[in-house]
């Protein structure tokens, strides 16, 4: 049998993929927008539904950014709600161990994997921005040299907390009295550097044992975070050479944490545009690039390279003569960081704009995320197939630019294609989220109650 | 004259309230950790138009002790978190009031402030929330981040634990104080999608929330637009003066815990003064009167099933509310008794489930109905709408843009 693939959907975020100025896009809140989505994706019989997280509103020239689409719902409150109308599919939310707690966040995923029956998902995700603690108590900041330490710190103490009740803890033997095998169950204790607590966990055993664990990062401490820790990486190399080569990287570091390469599953965040035509597809690749980048919206990304306030330029004149500002502080606040080398990635895109002739619009939009496949949806199939089956991914999240519907074209055209191929399932044959992706089930790293 | 009816809820919290339901229940004992259960209980509920649920929570194993785990094996131990089973039963649900407690003392006021937010936004306005002082010492080590003094119950008047309560509930009070800003952050008007400028929100529709206090500071805006209702209900349980305080301040719907008619009125009285000392704004506090209700088709059936589970319990059981034991119309006799003493309602809290709140739903919610003293059904809207407290005023939008 080929190599399956694994899909997931990705429910829109708050950036510049997101095209709300189209007539055909919804709400981005109501509740009938994730609903939508999550039934899309489990017609399709995608693996799981996937929601990233904001802690701070995100803010540029010191004012909150009101160019793309702002706000969310909160991850885990829509994940059980998502729970009551899908059956199947995995439900992924992202959740920041920098600005949460481990008792209460593992009791929140330990509870949404009940309340799901199984299908719960985290993707760790950490933040070393005084920006976003000013909505927290912890408020200031963690080094960044910490962030993973104290990452990989919550998901073992994480992981702890959801063994605490051993699997046959609740007896409920009505004659003999007994609601709980043994006293007090869920005892733990942990004293590390980050967390020094101990006590009782209250949520019984869920039926993952430990909900799949994602990793976003693509540092070289997050790639060892990923190896030592993951079950999934959501990583961004969209091109078939990075793919291999970070795929080959990332999978190599497993055997020293004793684990195997089915142990990780790699799946980059993609976006498509499907044609009945390739040339079809391609005009439409450009107009959803023209919404994504509006005149204003261009001068702002100009802006997160330049960290410089250039609402004076033309959108589209020429790009600015002067060099980025590389001592002032970051211009852009509430997301990460893009350009390590901003003074050389401005000089690129001046001799780019010089020899093609572009002006500042036209420039942002050839030089910024670029649609990672495009085509018929044969092409498109047959070349995510290669993407899978040649080791650049094990699959895909996939980023729609329109809420609610811009998964449905995907799943009505492209998956019985590749369910033609063999490639993908037809039926849903596993009922966790575990089962789902090939992984084996958890098991207790120690004995439950044994600190 | 004023409106006879009264408002109803139930209170959920595992197999039931008395500490050996479980052993009565024909339920499997594990039931809670299924979302059917829920799922089932709350329908219940919502078919006889009750105003709301509450879901009961701990950041703590349940105990018969102030402070810390007990060792009973007998009773049940381990729950899920309550604002995640209020969301998951959200959409199987159309009318009813969904009012999770959470705690306010280890948890981040921006967390709790988006998920009730979203829980608004999920259930279509039905959202509310219990918030909840976590005052024991084994709460306070599961998230070490700092250490809290033992906590006796039968001191409080000794000015050290005295001190304690007031500081727990200061905290609770900025913590819902915090939360509440947070919903007001969003104008309703803030997203525009004008394209012509290109702007998805009008930036001068959200503020900065830009509180600080001893504990926390908070910034803002939310990441969640404002919630249907503009501000969920906010619905606390109290027992004492300081509480009340708290209760006049900051709640929409206050559970009081009366031990008989007499002191219903007199209760009321005092949260009614109260809220005169603490120079209430906005409608005055909903009072809904705690029961713990156990009932059967005869006054005698009744009595058995009390002794039976307190025989397994192996006392009498007493919890902070006044029990009944009895008929469905006795029950109907003690409401009508206690809503002429000025309550307006009642937080039903079912002995054995779901036993008795089907007795509830099934015999009481009738002959209540008999009496004028329950709604036919749901008129429709929000959460707020059911008890009568109006959609409120944005208050950055009244102070205007700054």
């Amino acid at each position: 049998m080929p190599k399956q693939i694994i899909l997931a959907a990705h429910f829109p975020g708050v950036n510049n993929t997101s095209v709300w100025s189209d007539p055909a896009s919804g709400s981005h809140i109501d509740f009938a927008s994730f609903v939508h989505l999550a039934r899309t994706a489990e017609r399709g019989r995608f693996d799981f539904f996937f929601l990233a997280e904001g802690l701070r509103l995100r803010e540029q020239r010191g004012r909150i950014h009101d160019l793309d689409v702002v706000g969310r719902p909160d991850t885990l409150t829509v994940l059980a709600a998502l729970a009551a109308v899908t059956t199947h599919l995995g439900l992924a939310g992202t959740l920041n161990t920098t600005f949460r707690e481990p008792y209460e966040l593992a009791r929140q995923l330990a509870s949404l994997d009940h309340l799901c029956a199984g299908r719960a998902a985290w993707n760790v995700v950490t933040t070393s921005d005084a920006f976003t603690g000013e909505n927290f108590r912890r408020g200031g900041y963690l080094d960044r040299s910490l962030r993973y330490e104290r990452a990989a710190e919550f998901v073992r103490v994480a992981r702890r907390l959801w063994e605490s009740w051993p699997a046959d803890a609740v007896v409920g033997d009505r004659d003999g009295g007994r609601y709980v095998r043994a006293a007090d169950p869920g005892a733990f204790a942990h004293h590390g550097d980050q967390f020094d607590i101990a006590g009782h966990f209250t949520v019984p055993r869920s039926p993952q044992l430990h909900p799949v664990i994602i990793q976003a990062g693509d540092s070289p401490d997050g790639r060892e975070f990923a190896a030592s820790t993951a079950d999934a990486i959501f990583s961004r190399h969209g091109t078939l050479d990075e793919g291999r080569e970070f795929y080959r990287d990332v999978k190599a570091r497993l055997a020293r944490y004793g684990r195997t390469p089915d142990d990780l599953k790699i799946i980059p965040g993609v976006t498509f545009v499907l044609g009945d035509t390739d040339a079809e597809a391609q005009e439409r690749a450009h107009h959803i690039r023209r919404q994504q980048v509006s005149p204003q919206t261009a001068i702002l990304l100009l802006e997160q390279l330049w960290n410089r306030d250039l609402s004076g330029y033309d959108p589209h004149g020429p790009l600015p003569a002067e060099d980025p500002d590389v001592d002032a502080d970051a211009i852009s606040r509430g997301r990460a960081g893009m350009y390590p080398d901003p003074v050389g990635t401005a000089r690129q895109w001046r001799a780019l704009a010089q020899e093609k002739g572009l002006g500042i619009r036209d420039l942002i939009i050839e030089v910024t995320g670029r649609q990672s496949f495009i085509g018929t949806p044969q092409r498109v199939a047959e070349r995510m197939n290669h993407f899978v089956q040649s080791d650049a991914a094990d699959g895909f999240i996939l980023v729609p630019h329109l809420t609610p519907g811009g998964l449905d074209e995907f799943v009505d055209r492209v998956v019985p294609l590749l369910q033609e191929r063999g490639v993908f399932r037809t039926e849903y044959t596993t009922t966790t989220l575990r089962g789902h992706l090939g992984l084996r089930p958890a098991r207790p790293a120690t004995r439950a109650g044994v600190a | 004259m004023p409106d006879p009816t009264l408002h109803l809820a139930v209170a959920l919290d595992g197999l039931g309230w008395h500490p050996a339901a479980w052993r009565l229940s024909h339920a499997d004992p594990a039931a809670p950790l299924f979302p059917r259960w829920w799922a089932a209980l709350v329908g219940q509920a919502e078919q006889a138009a009750l105003d709301l649920v509450t879901i009961e929570d701990s950041l703590d194993l349940q105990s018969s002790l102030p402070d810390g785990p007990d060792g009973r094996v007998d009773q049940v131990r381990g729950r899920l978190d309550a604002l995640l089973v209020a969301a998951r039963v959200a959409p199987l649900t159309r009318h009813i009031g969904l009012v999770p407690t959470t705690s306010v003392t280890h948890t981040e006021p921006f967390h709790v402030s988006t998920a009730v937010a979203t829980l608004d936004h999920v259930s279509g306005g039905r959202a509310g929330w219990r918030p909840r002082v976590s005052a024991r010492r084994s709460e306070a080590g599961h998230f070490g981040r700092r250490d809290l003094p033992p906590l006796d119950p039968t001191r409080l008047g000794e000015p050290q634990t005295a001190r304690l309560v007031g500081d727990l509930f200061a905290e609770a009070a900025d913590a819902v104080e915090v939360v509440r800003r947070l919903w007001d952050s969003w104008q309703d008007d803030a997203e525009i999608r004008d394209a012509p400028t290109g702007r998805f929100i009008d930036r001068d529709r959200l503020h900065h929330t830009d509180f600080t206090g001893r504990w926390f500071s908070v910034k803002g805006p939310s990441i969640v637009p404002r919630p249907p209702q503009g501000q969920p209900v906010v619905a606390v349980l109290v027992h004492s003066t300081v509480p009340y305080a708290f209760a006049a301040r900051h709640a929409d719907v206050v559970f009081v815990t009366p031990t008989d008619a007499a002191h219903a009125e007199a209760v009321v009285a005092e949260v009614r003064a109260t809220e005169e000392t603490v120079g209430r704004t906005g409608p005055p506090l909903r009072i809904l009167a705690d029961l713990e209700v156990l009932l059967d088709d005869t006054p005698d059936q009744a009595r058995r099933r009390r002794t039976r589970l307190d025989e397994w319990h192996g006392a009498e059981f007493h919890s902070d509310a006044a029990s009944f034991t009895g008929s469905p119309a006795q029950l109907v006799d003690l409401l009508a008794g206690w809503r002429r003493a000025g309550v307006q309602g009642f937080r039903l809290r079912p002995a054995v489930l779901p036993d008795d709140l089907t007795t509830i739903t099934r015999a009481v919610v009738p002959a209540l109905r008999d009496r004028g003293l329950f709604r036919a059904g749901y008129p429709g809207g929000t959460l707020r709408d059911l008890l009568g407290l109006p959609r409120p005023a944005n208050r950055y939008a009244v102070a205007g843009p700054r």
